[in-house]
């Protein structure tokens, strides 16, 4: 320990040696928690179309358009390690053609010192809901579902439903009228 | 300052301790690669350890953070995972989101990226004519990260694209081929 080199050098690695053994603590003291919240989730209006997909393949799709609302507290989720919650709720059905099909309707990021309680109103699809196909007409059971993916610092990135879901069934007929 | 005893020392040493030297090197580095390797049989993904180069990801992944990955075949791909995938024709693996899926009864699943901070899916990223992706394009699903220290490193940084310069793209391929390098777009 006689040259700035060497107590640079030794410096160096212990502060790496600490920064490690504090990563391993961030990630193991949170790595078993409990994430999952209840959630509360309305549909207050489902239109369903039939257009030509031009988001992707051009071929004549069901469209659904969706009105809802959302309530949650995710207080309960965060914690020292959790850099951002990456929310979105998805729609799951199944069609003749498809056995699973699962869309992401609307998303949000909430970091770290956002407001943690969610209540969104009136919100409409923030993506397309086009289907793979005209799998949505008539369709029985379409189950909307909030979950999070929740971003550590450093750790696991764990996907979390929330606990509650809300089930719609789809109109039989297509709406004609042009507006939304 | 920097002294040279070390070499003294080489020179001391007689022709046994020489190649024990050189055969505690060589431990060394097969004891790395043997670990590296042996990852990418537990976790089954090719690559299990990538860097994020891009934006795309914000603020989840900034540049120079670490992702781990896993590519567990019977796991299916589903909405709000995180994929690295690789697109046909492009050598350097994006990291995205996954926006939708489309799955038949026999399990044949095709889906839909889309990267946080961009506007628009990606769509426009696939090759022409591609719609969706497929499990043969997955290189791995993002299961843990590591928020990184060194943000921006400049020598891969995405804005020097539109320059396209020759030997920033061959550094770029190399450092994905040692290190497992993911880009995202």
């Amino acid at each position: 320990m006689n040259t700035v080199l060497s107590r640079a050098n030794s410096l160096f690695a212990f502060s790496l040696s600490v920064m490690a053994a504090l990563t391993l603590g961030c990630f193991v003291t949170t790595a078993f928690k409990d994430r999952c919240v209840p959630v509360q989730l309305q549909v207050s209006r489902i239109l369903l179309k039939n257009i030509e997909d031009f988001t992707g393949p051009r071929r004549r799709s069901d469209l659904g358009l969706l009105t809802f609302h959302i309530t949650a507290d995710l207080e309960k989720t965060f914690d020292w390690n959790v850099k951002q919650l990456f929310l979105y709720l998805s729609a799951e059905y199944s069609t003749k053609y498809n056995a699973v099909n699962q869309v992401v309707l609307w998303d949000k990021i909430v970091l770290r010192g956002d407001n943690p309680k969610l209540q969104v109103k009136d919100i409409k699809t923030k993506y397309f809901f086009f289907d793979d196909g005209n799998g949505l007409k008539g369709n029985p059971n379409v189950t909307l579902t909030l979950s999070w993916n929740v971003v550590p610092i450093a750790g696991i990135l764990p996907l979390v439903t929330g606990s509650g879901h809300v089930s719609v069934p789809f109109p039989d007929a297509y709406d004609i009228m042009k507006t939304y | 300052m920097l002294s040279l005893d070390f070499l003294d020392d080489v020179r001391r040493m007689n022709k046994r301790q020489l190649y024990y030297q050189v055969l505690n090197f060589g431990m060394i580095v097969s004891s790395a690669l043997m670990i590296w390797k042996g990852l990418m049989v537990i976790t089954g993904s090719e690559s299990p350890i990538v860097v994020v180069l891009s934006g795309s990801m914000e603020p989840a992944f900034h540049r120079g953070d670490l992702l781990f990955l896993t590519n567990r075949v019977d796991d299916p791909i589903r909405v709000g995972e995180i994929v690295v995938f690789r697109i046909e024709g492009r050598e350097i693996p994006i990291v995205h989101r996954v926006l939708k899926i489309h799955e038949k009864q026999n399990g044949h699943i095709k889906f839909l990226t889309k990267g946080d901070n961009n506007a628009v899916d990606d769509r426009g990223l696939y090759k022409q004519g591609q719609h969706w992706l497929e499990k043969k394009d997955v290189v791995g699903r993002a299961r843990g990260m590591q928020c990184s220290f060194c943000w921006d490193c400049s020598c891969w940084s995405i804005g020097s694209k539109k320059l396209a310069s020759l030997p920033l793209e061959q550094c770029r391929s190399f450092c994905y081929r040692t290190f497992g390098v993911a880009s995202g777009l």
